[in-house]
């Protein structure tokens, strides 16, 4: 058959049910119309991945060998050391402290549920800053040393550099273990009690469950956990540029900005994201046909064992330290400059940045998590390799170093506008002038674009979770896919879809990059209200703006919390 | 359960419909924001790569004097591609840097138009100008040596003997990448050649006490702590913080180091710039040549040496107390041409021997 599917639509009635099978084909059978919404979605949010991958196409003329000779070894290597480092212990502080909170009752530990998250409302350029205050040479604990033995200088002692690559794992495995722990929280209340019981009564200990029946089933939960703080890690230009560790990152700020090599940096991205392609497709083809679904509706409220004495304490401090390190200890270093200079900070632009941040960011959850439902279900509804390649396309955003997606996102708006712009002139001679780019609109395409993996991940591990047959009893009973989607999915969905709103919320409150690259004039978010005092110095100033968007994230985080312990098929009443 | 599906059903139309508003919220304040291209004249767009807090004092005294309003957007990184991306109807009329680099990288990438003033030509002296009229500088900067007054005897220095193993461990410096350090090895390339420069540079990292990293001020409070004996960084840093009422402890930090001119016996001090460029497609242009006209001159020169403490570009324009207070000094009369030329082989340097990887790598 040499003629395309365009001709065939053209010519109607020669072999309509060629073409029909033809598309299906490419489609999968029967849910074309979510399987071309899905293809819009993700042609819209890929975009600027697009424009990225055409700007890297232009000569970066003599930029490669130079950057192959020199930087570019150690920055891959340095930045799969990062990544390993964070993967291994937020997988180990994520899941434990999990596991900890759900299964056992120990001191503190109905607090812990909670406390566990707010690292995540703190970013990682404002973390590694107050952990500089605290252990740099001329840091308060340095300072102190040396004031108590007398040493005058560096050459007379000994302290762990916290400017290196060991700080910079450490600093942020802290602030990013929360997402872990919240997706491996969520998959272990959602687990059946009676898999738990089957392995009791099979011999296996408490710890034997976690290790051989829990953890298996959270795999989807927990992969989609460990691989948003890896994102985060490879994106993440604030607090490396602080810990002075060059990554990939760096590497594409400096080839863009100091080598003058758009076309260079847009490479450089390229490999980067070649990275999570590679991370995703390791992961799918480590699982292989393997499903994570639930064959019994059976839940009764979790056996939590109490523990107590030493074992008890030993629990406390587990879930404490983290706490202790990823939030109480920074945010006590911005409360004391914030305690200081609170009326000069609360002067001016404070409070309308704060409405433009609050604004943005929730009009971005919002997008995204309407969006990532329409993703997710069309994927499940269809084999379609396609839907299911360019679903996972759309996600990719947040790999992308923030400014580099700024100008990914700027090129084809920009673009779009000057054609509107040119055809309205010569056809009714108007000018619309720049009608996206340099608005609100591009910011918060700017945030769903980046932070769509944010709200795909847990949303798509608890679409895996369910299994098909409700899908096929509700389609048996002459429900549609949409009728579905509204009236089976979305209420089991409902906990997943506040993991994803939260997150989109608190990251498009912190990010920094692309608002400063895309904002209008004269537009200040709090994060750049931030930033902009920070980069002068007046970091005390700059303290009472960090903790109202460390605060702001604070609060959905709570319901949040809330949120999941209640979404529990057949637990307690909060009252009991 | 049809109650909870009911529920759910509600939040899920109510999501949709906060969406909804919010994008109504936002385009309607993107109305707002578009400002009305009518008033002709009445505004005035800048895209700043300079601090906002530095311009704002020229900005006001230039509003206040013709009615123009200036709208800003500052941005460290991309305001460049920001305008080559929006194309001919990009909003921008002037560009701010903080360095020639990207004056010149505006120019070559065309997003700047060609300026004939002469008034401008008048207070900008042909050293401080492009000769085709893409860009213009407004200020100039020493970049110095602050060495500490307890530790460090002397008081002269030359960038060549940074490179000097006496001061092994001893020199903060920022990373190699900013553009004043990119400056600094790109005017060393010019005067020593490819060869010694990359010599020199490596000498310069194996002296450093620790990986380059923060700004200015962050090196100059190395040596008030302890870190350092030496820090590199530009003169106005040293008014910043002398004049700091809000962090006094930053008066300490100044108090604790003195400045040395390097090389002014000989060839003179590294003088970086701050410039403007007129926008390609400015749709406000005539309001834009005011504000440069307006910049260049007498009145708004005496800002800029007043309340930032830079070295004004027009002749005549006296410097501020504390800057006179720290003494005269030889400048380098390199050309800003060959800086900017050199710019990619000083920064093909700082990778080349792992500038910013410090002293142990």
């Amino acid at each position: 058959m040499t003629s395309t599917p365009h001709d065939l639509t053209n010519s109607s009635g020669i072999r309509p049910v060629a073409w029909r099978s033809a598309v299906n084909r490419v489609l999968g059978a029967g849910n074309l119309g979510w399987s071309i919404g899905a293809l819009l979605i993700s042609a819209l949010l890929s975009a600027p991945l697009v424009a990225i991958a055409i700007l890297a196409l232009d000569s970066s003329g003599d930029t490669w060998p130079h950057l192959i000779e020199t930087v570019l070894p150690s920055a891959v290597a340095r930045t799969l050391l990062l990544m390993t480092g964070v993967g291994a212990i937020t997988l180990v502080i994520g899941a434990g402290t999990a596991w900890l909170v759900t299964m056992y009752r120990f001191p503190l530990s109905g607090w812990l549920e909670w406390m566990l998250l707010l690292p995540l409302a703190v970013p990682t350029y404002i973390i590694a800053f107050c952990y500089l205050e605290l252990f740099d040479y001329a840091g308060t604990i340095q300072t102190s040393l040396r004031a108590l033995f007398g040493w005058r200088d560096a050459s007379q002692y000994w302290f762990p550099d916290i400017r290196s690559l060991w700080g910079a794992i450490l600093v942020m495995s802290f602030v990013l273990y929360p997402y872990v722990y919240l997706t491996a929280r969520a998959s272990f209340l959602q687990q059946s009690v009676c898999v738990l019981e089957v392995s009791r009564t099979l011999g296996r200990s408490a710890w034997g469950c976690l290790w051989e029946v829990a953890l298996p089933l959270a795999r989807p939960a927990l992969v989609a956990g460990i691989s948003l703080a890896l994102m985060e890690c490879l994106n993440d230009i604030g607090a490396v540029e602080f810990l002075g560790v060059n990554t990939l990152t760096v590497s594409v700020y400096t080839t863009w900005l100091d080598r003058g090599s758009l076309a260079g940096a847009a490479q450089i991205a390229c490999v980067m994201l070649l990275f999570v392609i590679f991370l995703l497709w390791a992961e799918r083809t480590a699982r292989a046909r393997q499903r994570f679904h639930h064959t019994t509706g059976k839940y009764r409220h979790l056996p939590e064992e109490r523990l107590t004495g030493w074992s008890g304490i030993a629990a406390l401090i587990a879930c404490i330290a983290p706490v202790a390190i990823g939030f109480a200890l920074p945010i006590s270093v911005l409360v004391g400059s914030a305690l200081e200079n609170y009326r000069s900070a609360l002067e001016g632009a404070f409070w309308r940045d704060a409405g433009h941040s609050l604004m943005l960011a929730a009009a971005a959850a919002c997008l995204a998590v309407t969006l990532a439902i329409l993703l997710a279900y069309a994927r499940r509804a269809t084999r379609s390799k396609l839907v299911h390649g360019a679903t996972g396309v759309a996600a990719a955003g947040y790999a992308v170093p923030g400014t580099v997606l700024a100008i990914g996102i700027l090129v084809p708006l920009a673009a779009f506008d000057n054609a509107v712009d040119a055809f309205m002139r010569s056809s009714l001679g108007i000018s619309t002038g720049l009608l996206l780019s340099g608005s609100v609109f591009a910011l918060i395409l700017a945030y769903t674009a980046r932070f769509m993996a944010v709200s795909l991940g847990p949303i798509d591990a608890s679409f895996k979770k369910t299994s098909r047959n409700l899908d096929a009893a509700s389609r048996t009973l002459g429900v549609g896919l949409g009728g579905t989607l509204f009236r089976v999915h979305l209420p089991i969905l409902a906990p997943a879809i506040g993991a994803a709103a939260l997150l989109v919320f608190v990251d498009s409150m912190k990010e920094l990059p692309a608002s400063l690259l895309l904002r209008p004039f004269n537009f200040d978010t709090l994060a750049t209200h931030v930033y902009t005092l920070a980069s002068l110095d007046q970091f005390e100033e700059a303290a009472l703006a960090a903790l109202t968007i460390v605060a702001i994230g604070l609060a959905p985080i709570i319901l949040m919390h809330r949120a999941i312990a209640l979404a529990r098929p057949g637990m307690r009443s909060p009252s009991s | 359960m049809s109650a909870t599906r009911s529920r759910e059903t509600t939040l899920l139309r109510f999501l949709f419909t906060l969406a909804l508003g919010l994008f109504i919220a936002a385009s309607g304040s993107h109305a707002q924001q578009s400002a009305p291209e009518t008033a002709a004249g009445g505004e005035v767009n800048i895209y700043s790569y300079r601090q906002p807090f530095l311009i704002a004092p020229l900005l006001e005294a230039f509003e206040k004097k013709t009615g123009v309003k200036a709208n800003v957007i500052f941005a460290k990184k991309g305001l460049i591609e920001r305008i080559a991306a929006e194309g001919l109807n990009s909003p921008a009329d002037l560009l701010l840097t903080t360095g020639v680099g990207e004056l010149t990288a505006a120019a070559r990438k065309g997003v700047t138009q060609a300026v004939v003033s002469e008034t401008i030509s008048q207070n900008i002296p042909a050293r401080y100008r492009d000769p085709e009229g893409h860009w213009f500088a407004l200020t100039r900067r020493g970049r110095v040596v602050y060495a500490s007054k307890a530790r460090v005897a002397q008081d002269a220095i030359t960038y060549e003997e940074l490179a000097d193993p006496k001061w092994r461990g001893k020199i903060c410096i920022r990373s190699g990448h900013h553009v004043y350090n990119v400056a600094l090895i790109a005017a060393m390339t010019s005067h020593l050649g490819e060869a010694q420069t990359e010599q020199w540079l490596q000498g310069l990292k194996n002296n450093l006490a620790r990986k380059p990293g923060g700004n200015d001020r962050a090196q100059i409070k190395g040596v008030y702590s302890g870190e350092c004996d030496l820090a590199v960084g530009n003169t106005y840093y040293m008014a910043q913080m002398m004049l700091n009422e809000k962090n006094p402890e930053q008066k300490e930090w100044a108090a604790s180091v003195k400045m040395l001119f390097p090389n002014t016996g000989g060839r003179g001090t590294h003088v970086n710039i701050s410039g403007m460029s007129l926008a390609k497609n400015a749709p406000h242009k005539a309001a834009a040549l005011a504000l440069m006209e307006y910049l260049s001159s007498d009145e708004a020169q005496r800002i800029y040496a007043e309340t930032n403490h830079e070295y004004p570009v027009k002749d005549g324009v006296p410097w501020s107390a504390m800057v006179t207070s720290w003494g005269s000094f030889k400048a380098d009369e390199i050309a800003l041409q060959d800086v900017a030329a050199k710019r990619k082989g000083a920064s093909d340097l700082v990778d080349k021997v792992a500038f910013d990887d410090g002293p142990s790598s």
